[in-house]
């Protein structure tokens, strides 16, 4: 095996300081992706972070990587089609729970049965920030925000519930109030062979005054934690998934190792296309024109 | 120029498709152009399905406006078509089950029933869709076709299911044509069969292809008519040229992921028509945006909505022109026939990638599914692959790479992600020349102006390198047609039959829509004595797009928009009412009462009547002259009622049945 030389954190510092409120969870995922990524010793030119829109998809913007900023929800289908074309970079999504939960939930629930090496971070803070503070899709109910002032009348969705359920082969939640914590899921889902989600509990400090701190430091607790957990069991993962309330599970729910969609491709397996030669060599162009006679 | 063409009709399901390939494949190899086009409908079994194949000894253009011989599978074809079959030509038939009114077809015309469950007797047991293989023994004879080039083809055709189906096959045909040879002659085409083999192939099929040989790696799609053939091909060829083919969850993902692809570095395209294009549209704006090289194909069909999804229209200019929001600049190219489809795909690709910037192809029903004859050499296999300016080395010491360096070209060469030193971020906010964005924190008034202009600037050193459009036909003429995409072959057609009919007319062309070629075109059309537009839609979307681009108004206008390409007499008969200063009827015509008289029978009636004699009575039913229709059973030929039917609006005012209709 090769041996992985470990790389500073400093390695992925970008001229750009965040723009994120004073305290906002965004500040420690942006951290825990660079000890990740420093941790696998990943260099920059070989880490694609891919963005759609909201406070957290400004995050390719602050790190030393390539990046897209892509659009709003469309970040996991542009993420694709980069892995198709170099599966030699490592691709990370990093978006928000109206991005990745909201509007761009379709291609979500399809990657994740797709199975591309992926890690798709959502930095779900349970609200709308960068609109400024209306309900979105892991809103829980009753809560008042500005488009559900009688609150929120929807159920929330549960997100590792349904990437169990959808196929996904690593499933895992952290909190940025645990970087240390958070940094080492993030790596798994890097190191993971598969499509790895990644559900960060990101406190937005202005618009959501439920969801705190506080509130998860109250709640939260670590499966790793727990000796009788066994996170190749589907069915034990899928009732974690349910645990709300007083407590609430951190780490990996679920892992499964599954062929990846990219080794069911025979293009893919001459190495990446962008390295690949153009064009059709004239003996098979001719054979494909005999077809047509 | 000799030449003959050859209908086929029938349901869905009645192995229509296969019996014209068949057809179509014997008349190639034995030399002959060929030009087919089929009018089908989004069913698998059931309907009218109209195919129609176009021969002769030049190169044809179109389908054409002709019917010589018919090969009707089911009774509404007869009925429907036989009339139309030219003296001199034959109507071929199941007489087992089909009866062919002698009120049905024109003197001249040589009716040939064929007694199909006789003929098969002695060959054990046969499908049912064998009755088309007997017809087209038949054809062979009646045409003078090689019956030993149709065994051929039959066997290439079914060698994968054994010899003993080919062989059954084989025998089928020579039944038919045996029959044929010993009751009727031939109809008296007498051929130089060149035995050249030429491809016939469609615009999808040579779109594919002429993209892979360009050097596309990714390719995504999601089903939809009329571009699912791209995707069909693309996916069965995908292991031997290397190429990624996706079909997707939806067209969003299609888009964004071909977006992805291109950025990365991969030659990427994708396919859809129109209501997918609709959903691909913020994806053509961020390829824009972050100048990622990308082709789009959208191949029009009847539109709005869900509109006629397996007929034709050239409906969407205004879509592709429109799609997406802000001001980008994008190349918009719609090629006329099947070659230029080939070399348009190579095309779109080299100019992505130098451009760095979205291509639309814009296609239709037509040209993507129509297969013709092209010459052997016509599809040239070394296309040039122009990757524009790519930057593969960033020494370390050399400063930030810029990855939207501000340039005189408006080119930022481009490194492609994992080039060592050069990493940056593309993003869908302005940015400016490192990808900073100018949106949120620091935004730049000045800094948005240079970036705006410098990625529009792209466009002026495109427009220097697309051909102007030139003057195809005599300089000195009367009338001039202006089309643009696929129209081009008809038009064309249509300009020599003016021409022979003593109207000098010639044609201007158009594939390249955006960037335009303004002055050239204002130049050739200030010379030009009357301008009539030709285009499949109700509003003359090019027409208003040219006045846009060069002030000039087209003096009139044949537009078509009932499903079904031009045909050239169509064009020709406009022209002619427009020299002699008619104005456009609206009006239903006889033919068109008779459709719709068929329309009502297979919605209400069942299949038990048909339409007799019409006529057009004024005043009597409704406040505008009506087609009375008389519909007659089937079988006893007795008068079951009249259909009215409005001149004017079309509408189905009433069915007065005699007594009561049966319905089966």
């Amino acid at each position: 095996m090769e041996m992985t030389i470990s790389l500073p954190i400093s390695t992925y510092e970008s001229i750009i300081d965040p723009d994120w409120c004073p305290g906002c969870g965004d500040f420690g995922v942006l951290r825990g992706v660079k000890m990740a990524a420093g941790k696998l010793g990943i260099k920059p030119e070989e880490l694609f972070t891919v963005s759609g829109i909201g406070c957290s998809s400004n995050l390719p913007g602050y790190i030393h990587a390539y990046g897209v900023h892509s659009l709003h929800g469309r970040a996991v289908a542009v993420a694709s089609g980069i892995k198709f074309a170099n599966q030699d970079m490592n691709v990370v999504i990093t978006g928000g729970d109206g991005d990745g939960y909201g509007i761009g939930l379709g291609h979500f629930v399809h990657a994740m049965r797709r199975n591309l090496d992926l890690t798709y971070i959502v930095m779900n803070n349970q609200i709308y920030g960068l609109t400024t503070g209306q309900a979105s899709p892991t809103t829980m109910k009753e809560v008042r925000t500005k488009s559900t002032p009688r609150g929120n009348a929807e159920m929330p969705l549960n997100p590792i519930a349904l990437a169990i359920v959808s196929g996904a082969t690593y499933v895992s939640r952290a909190f940025s109030g645990e970087p240390r914590h958070m940094a080492d899921v993030i790596a798994g889902g890097i190191a993971h062979k598969g499509f790895a989600l990644v559900d960060v509990f990101s406190p937005c400090v202005t618009y959501n005054k439920i969801n705190t701190y506080p509130w998860f430091k109250k709640r939260v607790y670590k499966l790793e934690d727990d000796p009788d957990y066994d996170a190749t069991d589907h069915q034990g993962a899928l009732t974690r998934a349910y645990e709300w309330g007083d407590r609430i599970p951190l780490g990996l729910f679920y892992r499964e190792e599954q062929p990846t969609y990219e080794e069911s491709e025979p293009a893919m397996k001459e190495g990446p296309l962008v390295h690949q030669k153009l064009g059709l060599e004239k003996e098979l162009f001719d054979d494909l024109m005999e077809e047509f006679v | 120029m000799r030449e003959v063409t050859l209908g086929i009709g029938g349901a869905a399901g009645d192995g229509l498709d296969k019996t014209g390939d068949t057809f179509a494949k014997t008349a190639s190899r034995l030399g002959l152009y060929l030009y087919a086009y089929n009018s089908y409908q989004s069913i698998i079994r059931g309907g009218h399905i109209w195919l129609r194949v176009r021969m002769g000894e030049e190169k044809v253009y179109s389908h054409g406006d002709h019917l010589n011989l018919l090969i009707a599978l089911n009774q509404d074809t007869l009925e429907r078509h036989a009339r139309e079959v030219e003296p001199g030509g034959a109507v071929l038939f199941n007489s087992d089950k089909l009866t062919l009114d002698s009120s049905l077809f024109e003197s001249q015309v040589l009716p040939v029933p064929m007694p199909v469950r006789e003929l098969l007797k002695p060959l054990g047991k046969t499908l049912p869709v064998m009755q088309n293989t007997v017809s087209l023994g038949a054809a062979i004879f009646l045409l003078g076709l090689d019956f030993e080039m149709m065994a051929e083809v039959l066997a290439d055709t079914f060698q994968h299911k054994g010899q003993e189906v080919v062989n059954q096959n084989v025998q089928v045909a020579k039944a038919g044509y045996n029959y044929a040879k010993e009751k009727f002659v031939p109809l008296g085409y007498e051929w130089n069969f060149s035995r050249i083999r030429r491809p016939f192939i469609t615009g999808n099929e040579a779109m594919a292809l002429g993209a892979v040989a360009a050097g596309c790696k990714f390719y995504s799609a999601y089903p939809m008519t009329p571009a699912s053939t791209i995707l069909h091909w693309m996916v069965a060829h995908a292991d031997r040229c290397g190429i990624v083919v996706k079909q997707c969850e939806d067209e969003i993902a299609v888009a964004n992921m071909a977006v992805g692809a291109g950025l990365a570095g991969a030659r990427s395209m994708c396919a859809t028509s129109g209501g997918g294009f609709a959903l691909m549209t913020e994806a053509v704006g961020q390829a824009g945006m972050i100048e990622a090289p990308v082709v789009f194909i959208t191949v029009q069909r009847g539109g709005p909505s869900t509109g006629i999804p397996t007929k034709t229209e050239q409906a969407d200019l205004n879509q592709a022109l429109g799609a997406s929001q802000g001001d980008f600049p994008r190349i918009i190219m719609a090629p006329a026939d099947v070659t230029e489809a080939y070399y348009t795909a190579a095309e779109a690709l080299n100019l992505a990638d130098k451009y760095q910037l979205p291509v639309i192809i814009l296609s239709d029903l037509l040209l993507s599914e129509h297969p013709e004859t092209i010459e052997r050499d016509a599809l040239k296999p070394d296309l040039v692959i122009d990757r524009g300016q790519l930057v593969t080395e960033w020494p370390e010491g050399n400063g930030t790479y810029k990855r939207y360096a501000f340039t005189e070209s408006g080119i930022s060469p481009r490194a492609l992600p994992g080039t060592k030193n050069t990493v940056y971020v593309s993003p869908t906010d302005d940015h400016d020349e490192e990808g900073i964005l100018i949106s949120d924190e620091y935004t730049s008034p000045p800094v948005r102006r240079k970036v705006q202009e410098k990625r529009m600037r792209k466009l002026e050193g495109a427009l220097k390198e697309l051909p102007p459009p030139q003057i195809e036909g005599p300089e000195d003429a009367d009338i001039t047609l202006v089309g643009w995409g696929s129209c081009r072959g008809v038009i064309r057609e249509a300009a020599e039959m003016l021409r022979s009919e003593g109207i000098a007319t010639n044609q201007l062309h158009f594939k390249y829509l955006l960037p335009f070629h303004a002055k050239e075109a204002l130049e050739i059309l200030n010379g030009c004595r009357k301008t009539i537009g030709v285009e499949v839609n109700y509003t003359g979307q090019f027409a208003r797009h040219l006045r846009s681009e060069t002030g000039f108004s087209l003096d009139d206008m044949v537009l078509k928009y009932d499903g079904e390409p031009f045909e050239p007499a169509f064009i020709v008969n406009r022209v002619k009412e427009i020299v002699r200063g008619e104005s456009l009827s609206l009006e239903v015509t006889r033919e068109e009462a008779q459709e719709i008289a068929y329309h009502y029978i297979r919605t209400h009636l069942g299949n038990s009547v048909r339409p007799a004699s019409m006529q057009v009575r004024n005043g009597a039913s409704a406040e505008e002259p009506t087609w009375s229709i008389e519909l007659v059973s089937r079988k006893g030929g007795e008068k079951t009622g009249d259909l009215i039917v409005g001149q004017r609006t079309g509408s189905t005012y009433a069915w007065q049945p005699v007594s009561t209709v049966s319905r089966d």
